[in-house]
């Protein structure tokens, strides 16, 4: 999760190896239909999405760097800007609002002192608002990373940030 | 006991590994298609059970893999439509994760069928943790020769590949989706050509529901005659309805279409009921794209018979007294729900989700949120809930994509059976924006 140093962005050997094995998935010629799971590859292994990141896959890809960016900013789940270390995304659609998800998405905020959008000053969380998860049946939901958080409350949250926070 | 087509060993501890589906009867319905079926015959089966897509439009499966295209020397291709993002709907997410064979060998069969070589499950990037379970799936398929080079020793290859999408509720849509899949922005397509003749790159391509596709070893196994058999006239078979909001069982139930929603909502066997202490009000019975109803008529016709859970018993009387199936995304509101908020959430959703290609739907979805937000807010004019209605009207058949008449029909729907409590939202601002005020005027509840 460095902000710096970027100019050096490439995967890690086994992600590399991964990468290739995506690439080689595809049809011949049909190779840029690896970006969105190659952008998801290096999104988890640096924290986000940095432009270094996108012209790195995009020269990988042999395309331009501006067809990595339109696909990067048109997508919701690139972060192109640095986040924290944990991003939380948080359910804010219909049916996890009937189950009390806006009251828990207050207490969330209260509790981490920040708004959708932010980041806690110690680098820790970032909270962001999505929308449905298809896990509306144990709402509220929240996302951390692959991990959903469901049948939340105001207890719960505290525990996971209790936990998170260690 | 209800016939379970898709769920029957859904509770078998491991199911979710090769070898105890295997033991569950899993991978007979490939090896019967593969030595005792043509392909064509595998289409007659699905044709004949009168199966139809369980992704929202409902379109006769069979009668859209007879469309296909089958030029000469051009590739053909499947694709999975993994994307459930409908808000209100989670049964694809349930299907994949708990018994993830299913779907691998549903596509094999309808590969198998179709005569494509190399598939694709295009699932939505939040739920990677699904992919890995997929994925895994595949690898343990391959191992036992059902994937890979000439299966079961017929000559037929086939790949299976689980691509992420990243986070669009418009990829949903079989044309966004495609774009998608070529690493692309997902703005819809233009129609025609359809995909079944201009698709993944630019070769034939069937589009279905991962529910649609793991219908099909089942057909195979017991033939499409009997998948008619249950069910009610054109609503064959089981659907898989998810069920979310004020109930005591939330949960995704396997049901024989044709369940009257009386006891959908009301027997143990499914929902359970209406939360303690509550009573109905409204329900969105396939997803927030659908028509909402209130209690009486998502319970009853307009001449009074009982609802039941089809196609045609849900959409009886039009959008003045009737709502639509979809994906089964079955949203139950209480007496605490209130109808302004929820239609400015689902309003904001579709303005959020709105690629903007057609200036109908980027406009009006934007409108209407901004009328929806004034009016739960406190500041809404009298003229405001014409103006909801003028704007729906607009939007309406006016777009490329089907996502306009999405965000049109709640709108539209939620003005025509609760005006009122638009109405007491503008003229009683002060008292409609108390924290928890939810209005308690004439209406029916159950
Ligand atoms: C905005 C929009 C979103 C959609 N989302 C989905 C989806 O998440 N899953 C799905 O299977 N179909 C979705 N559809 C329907 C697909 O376009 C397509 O009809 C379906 O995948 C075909 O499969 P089926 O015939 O098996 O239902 C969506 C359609 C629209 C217009
Ligand atoms: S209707 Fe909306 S989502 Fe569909 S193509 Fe037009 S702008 Fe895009
Ligand atoms: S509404 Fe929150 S997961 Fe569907």
């Amino acid at each position: 999760m460095t902000t710096e140093s970027n100019n050096s962005v490439q995967f890690t050997p086994d992600r590399l190896a991964k990468a290739q094995e995506i690439i080689a998935r595809y049809p011949e010629g049909k190779q840029k239909s690896a970006l969105l799971p190659l952008l998801h590859l290096l999104q988890e292994q640096e924290g986000w999405t940095s432009t270094e990141g996108m012209d790195y896959i995009a020269r990988m890809l042999n395309i331009q760097p501006i067809e990595v960016y339109e696909v990067a900013t048109f997508y919701t789940m690139y972060h192109i800007k640095p986040v924290g270390k944990h991003v939380i995304e948080y359910c804010r659609t219909g049916p996890c609002c009937l189950m009390g998800g806006e009251e828990v998405y207050a207490h969330l905020k209260q509790r981490l002192g920040i708004d959708t959008g932010q980041t806690t000053v110690d680098g820790r969380f970032t909270l962001k608002e999505v929308e449905c998860l298809a896990a509306c049946g144990m709402g509220p939901v929240f996302q951390i990373r692959e991990k959903y958080y469901m049948n939340l409350t105001n207890e719960r949250v505290d525990e996971i940030i209790d936990e998170l926070s260690k | 006991m209800a016939t379970k087509i898709l769920t029957e060993h859904i509770n078998v501890p491991g199911i979710e590994t090769f070898d105890v589906y295997r033991k569950q009867g899993g991978y007979t319905a490939v090896e019967k298609a593969f030595k005792t079926m043509t392909p064509e015959e595998v289409v007659e089966e699905v044709k004949k059970s009168g199966v139809r897509g369980r992704g929202g439009a409902g379109f006769p499966m069979g009668m859209k893999w007879s469309f296909l295209a089958k030029p000469e020397g051009v590739p053909r291709y499947l694709v999975c439509n993994a994307d459930e993002s409908e808000p209100g709907t989670f049964k694809d997410h349930y299907l994949m994760k708990t018994i993830p064979h299913l779907l691998i060998e549903g596509m094999i069969i309808s590969s198998y069928a179709l005569g494509a070589n190399k598939s694709f499950i295009y699932v939505r990037g939040e739920l990677m943790y699904v992919i890995h379970i997929l994925e895994k799936a595949i690898a343990e398929a391959k191992a036992k020769g059902f994937l890979g080079k000439n299966i079961l020793g017929t000559g037929y290859d086939l790949e299976l590949v689980v691509q992420p999408g990243g986070g669009a509720y418009i990829c949903g849509e079989e044309t966004a989706l495609l774009e998608s899949l070529e690493g692309k922005r997902g703005n819809p397509r233009n129609k025609p050509p359809f995909p079944a003749v201009k698709g993944l790159y630019q070769c034939p391509t069937v589009v279905n529901n991962v529910e649609s596709i793991a219908t099909t070893s089942w057909i195979v196994n017991h033939g499409g005659e009997a998948y008619a058999a249950i069910g009610i006239g054109r609503s064959t078979g089981t659907k898989l309805i998810s069920a979310s909001g004020h109930i005591n069982k939330p949960g995704v139930y396997e049901i024989e279409l044709g369940v009257p929603v009386e006891d959908f909502i009301y027997a143990d066997e499914w929902c359970g009921g209406i939360r303690p202490g509550h009573k109905l009000k409204a329900v969105v019975a396939g997803g927030s794209s659908v028509p909402i109803l209130p209690a009486n008529l998502i319970l009853n016709l307009a001449n009074g018979e009982k609802r039941l859970m089809t196609y045609e018993s849900l959409s009886d009387g039009g959008f003045q007294t009737g709502t639509m199936l979809g994906s089964g995304g079955f949203i139950v509101m209480d007496e605490t729900s209130c109808i302004v908020r929820n239609t400015w959430n689902f309003a904001r959703f579709y303005h959020h989700e709105s690629c903007g290609q057609c200036s109908p739907c980027r406009e009006g979805t934007g409108w209407m949120e901004k009328v929806l937000h004034r009016i739960e807010y406190g500041h809404g004019h009298r003229q405001d809930i014409d103006l909801l209605v003028d704007v729906a009207k607009k939007i309406e058949g006016n777009t490329i994509c089907p996502l306009g008449d999405a965000a049109a029909w709640p709108v539209a729907s939620a003005i025509r059976h609760f005006r009122d409590e638009f109405e007491w939202h503008i003229t009683n601002p002060q008292e409609a924006t108390q924290p928890g005020a939810v209005y308690r005027g004439e209406m029916a509840l159950v």
